[in-house]
């Protein structure tokens, strides 16, 4: 019978600590398993969060010895077992309790980005024609499960806490599929410039790392968004236009 | 001394998956104030996790299809016991849903002239499901969230409802508390809308999160409300079982739409050797014709894989039971072999099915472009819930509405795949529209009505695990999983169900004496503890209800009565709390379908 030590972080922010929870695991077992072994055994009252166990959902993020990772999909085969496993909170969000944060603040930024605004149905059906690739291009980024590890390893939020100046990448990445929208015809480049800082970005890739659906976050997403605030804002030839023809 | 924060809507929705989101976009564009209550973060509800694709016969891929085709298959597949006027609502509205989602952003695949691809699906004579790769549900609602966000609902985020209030016989909100910090909340409603999804927390093997602990059917009941058709639970035919950690997990019907077959250990493909009677006419007699179908041809009829998933889901217990099983007691479901028939087949096979792909890749170690897959039936979902009228989507108690899983009628005795996303559109705008409408035709002032006796009575129940020494609520909740699945599960005997009742009320017992310990911030145990209430009731409405019937119909199957009874079984069975608490059961006439229905099911024959 194998059994591995999992160092969980338990409490809230002021009186926290790590506890070390030993449990027997089995072939095949994912982190968020020998979480809820413990959560029924030991710990009843262990806060988790979980939905789906599948990848799909987005809700169980957390850090696996250090690594922003989703429980359910991080498998116990792929990590050191002969030492302890931690496990603790993204550091990015306030922390609520044990393994659960406060990510309230992502549902209020969504809110702040401009809407979808299709263009009127174009085809006799009064619906719309699209090609595949138009729509795969856009697919990838609408693959997002909203787990917040990109924000929660961004360091302009991780390390600098620029939530109020930041969208951090999820919202890039979900700027970018309303941009790219074959339908859509608004435009949010000033937004992105202004209010939601994507000149903080450096493009230092952390994101895409840790994307565990495999989205290129800052290739395809942030670089190109970068380019549509260069384009309209800072090329010469433009910035000429804008003068000559206020 | 109680304390609770109050919030007041003219209707509130309570859960937000496809079914609440849909329900609270149409109350709000309606100009009703919407109040949103889920019991997990905004967006990760159980919709997420639908696969295939949405039915909606919008004549895109084969123009033979249109509302009929689509009526005559939900009827066919639940076995005639559908509520005739939802089938009939739900095949002629969903292409309308569908085409609603597009506009608020969703990105269907495309067929070659850009219009929204459609593909084959169990059950569907035509290809109809309107579907993103394997991952349409995420696409759903992420479109109906990022559309709700912007009217102006209220949302309250992992927040649970423990009772629904009533006055004078109506609706007029609920109780609940915040998860967060296990604060008591009361909302004041015009109307109440469940949308809580299933039951699958019941069964051990399942593919249902934690959420899925029948909450709406629970509230409904106790708030006087009678459910029906509780017998019929489905059991996804393939589920993923292995590793053990994984077991339950679903692998989408897809598969098989793709061109996927199902094997034994014998190699031989077992779904051949069992075509029900009032499918063989559209059935391939042979592989061939079968692998046509899943390629397009419009003369080619559908595989015996794609036949119904209570038919598939016996067919595999058979070959299992009969010793012709994998080695992990399932049975072999294999896309692999498509690379022989077409070019690039990896390639086509991940860019037709990535999330399976990665789901087995991860989870499994197994290379599905390479290897089959070892499968076997998962509890899924459940066709019986809250009786409603079907134009209005109300129950019998006034001022309580329930649409999507939670609501009864549509799929009869078995769904049909891909019905269940479009149901949640369908009947949750239906849902939505008639609350809000009731709400300002009924409107009372806030605090009329609140009786704070019972709210005291309530909370206090609520918190009484903190109060006692007693046993730890997981282990009540796995050892019902446990009984549900050994008793009341696919195939049922009259002395296992009895058994199984037994077993409840003990568990009953023991769930009133459970302990939690710890304080009520974030407190997992305590929300077991609680759910505890609901998932029990249920079990016992289920059984109950499987019991009755004495005979076997869609996924409700008896090997003491193995055989279809229309002559005593075509009706509904509806649970009731009867005025002195006791659980009541009896049979509930199918409503008479008008002669152009039946003459359209008869063409379709």
């Amino acid at each position: 019978m194998a059994v591995t030590t999992f160092r969980i972080w338990r409490g809230c922010d002021e009186q926290g600590e790590f506890r070390d929870y030993t449990t027997e695991v089995f072939p095949g077992m994912v982190v968020l398993d020998a979480v809820h072994r413990i959560q029924a055994e030991q710990a009843n009252d262990l806060a988790v969060r979980w939905n789906c166990k599948a990848g799909k959902c987005g809700s169980c993020s957390a850090e696996i010895n250090g690594n922003p990772r989703l429980m359910c999909m991080t498998r116990l085969n792929s990590l050191p077992l002969d030492r302890p496993v931690t496990l603790q909170p993204m550091k990015t969000f306030p922390l609520i309790k044990d393994l659960v944060t406060d990510v309230s603040w992502n549902y209020a930024v969504k809110k702040e980005i401009r809407k979808f605004e299709p263009r009127p149905p174009d085809a006799q059906d009064r619906t719309w024609r699209m090609s595949q690739g138009d729509v795969d291009r856009v697919q990838e980024f609408r693959r997002c499960i909203e787990c917040y590890l990109c924000q929660d390893v961004c360091h302009v939020l991780r390390e600098h806490s620029l939530h109020d100046r930041f969208i951090g990448p999820r919202f890039l990445v979900h700027t970018a599929a309303l941009e790219m929208h074959p339908l859509d015809n608004a435009n949010r480049t000033g937004d992105l410039k202004d209010r939601h800082g994507i000149g903080f970005c450096n493009i230092t890739k952390c994101c895409t790392k840790v994307c565990p659906e495999a989205i290129a976050i800052t290739d395809n997403a942030i670089i190109p968004l970068k380019e549509r605030v260069v384009d309209e804002y800072f090329d010469p030839v433009r910035k000429l236009f804008r003068i000559l023809r206020p | 001394m109680l304390e609770y924060q109050m919030h007041e809507y003219d209707v509130l929705v309570i859960g937000a998956g496809g079914a609440g989101l849909r329900a609270a976009i149409e109350a709000s564009a309606r100009g009703a104030s919407v109040g949103v209550i889920t019991k997990s973060l905004l967006g990760k509800a159980h919709t997420v996790m639908a696969e295939g694709g949405i039915a909606a016969a919008l004549s895109n891929v084969d123009e033979r299809d249109n509302w009929k085709v689509h009526f005559a298959d939900t009827m066919r597949g639940g076995q005639y016991l559908n509520n005739w006027r939802m089938a009939e609502l739900h095949a002629k509205e969903a292409p309308d849903r569908v085409r609603e989602l597009e506009a608020w952003g969703a990105l269907f695949d495309r067929t070659k002239d850009g219009r929204i691809l459609q593909r084959n699906f169990g059950g569907h004579r035509y290809p109809r499901l309107a579907h993103v790769g394997d991952r349409t549900g995420l696409e759903m609602i992420r479109t109906l969230q990022d559309h709700g966000i912007h009217l102006g609902m209220e949302v309250h985020m992992e927040t649970t409802a423990l009772r629904l209030l009533k006055q004078d016989g109506v609706v007029i909100g609920a109780f609940g508390y915040d998860r967060e910090r296990g604060r008591f909340l009361l909302f004041r409603a015009g109307a109440v809308v469940l949308a809580t999804g299933g039951i699958g927390r019941a069964y051990k093997i399942t593919s249902n999160s934690w959420e899925y602990t029948g909450d709406g059917h629970s509230l409904a009941y106790h708030a006087g409300a009678s459910l029906i058709d509780m017998e019929f639970v489905q059991f996804h035919p393939t589920g993923m079982i292995w590793p053990p950690s994984v077991c339950g997990i679903l692998v989408t019907e897809g598969v098989r739409g793709e061109g996927g077959v199902l094997k034994n250990k014998e190699g031989v493909r077992f779904m051949f050797g069992d075509i029900p009677e009032n499918y063989r006419s559209q059935t391939a007699d042979n592989e061939e014709e079968g692998w046509r179908y899943t390629q397009g041809d419009r003369n080619a009829r559908r595989p015996p894989e794609l036949l119904t998933r209570d038919h598939v889901a016996r067919c595999i217990m058979r070959e299992v039971r009969e010793g012709r099983g994998s080695p992990h007691g399932g049975v072999y479901l294999d896309i692999a072999w498509i690379k022989s028939r077409i070019p690039k087949g990896a390639e086509h096979i991940k860019r037709k099915l990535p999330s399976m792909y990665h789901q087995f890749k991860q989870l499994a170690d197994i290379d599905i472009t390479e290897e089959p897959m070892e499968v076997g039936p998962t509890t899924h979902y459940v066709m019986g819930g809250v009786y409603v009228d079907a134009e209005t989507q109300m129950s019998d108690v006034p001022g309580l509405f329930a649409a999507g899983e939670c609501a009864a009628g549509l799929h009869g005795a078995n769904r049909l795949g891909g019905n269940s996303l479009s149901d949640l559109l369908v009947f949750g705008k239906r849902a939505g529209e008639h609350a809000a409408c009731f709400a300002k035709e009924n409107r009372t002032p806030a605090h009329h009505g609140l009786d704070s006796d019972q709210i005291k009575a309530m909370a206090e129940h609520a918190v009484a695990p903190f109060e006692r020494s007693g046993e730890n609520p997981y282990r009540v909740q796995a050892d019902l999983q446990e009984l549900m699945q050994r008793l009341v599960g696919i195939v049922r005997r009259q002395e296992e169900m009895q058994a199984a009742l037994e077993g409840i009320a003990e568990l009953k017992k023991r769930a009133n004496a459970v302990a939690v310990t710890g304080n009520r911030e974030y407190n997992t145990g305590w929300h077991t503890a609680l759910d505890l209430q609901q998932i029990l009731t249920v079990s016992e409405i289920i059984t109950r209800s499987a019991i009755a019937r004495k005979e076997s119909r869609g996924a409700h199957f008896r090997e003491d009565f193995p055989s279809k009874n229309d002559g005593e079984w075509s009706c509904n069975i509806a649970v009731r709390q009867s005025a002195s608490g006791e659980m009541t059961i009896e049979r509930r006439p199918l409503p008479e379908m008008p002669d152009e229905l039946k003459q359209v099911i008869e063409q379709m024959k």
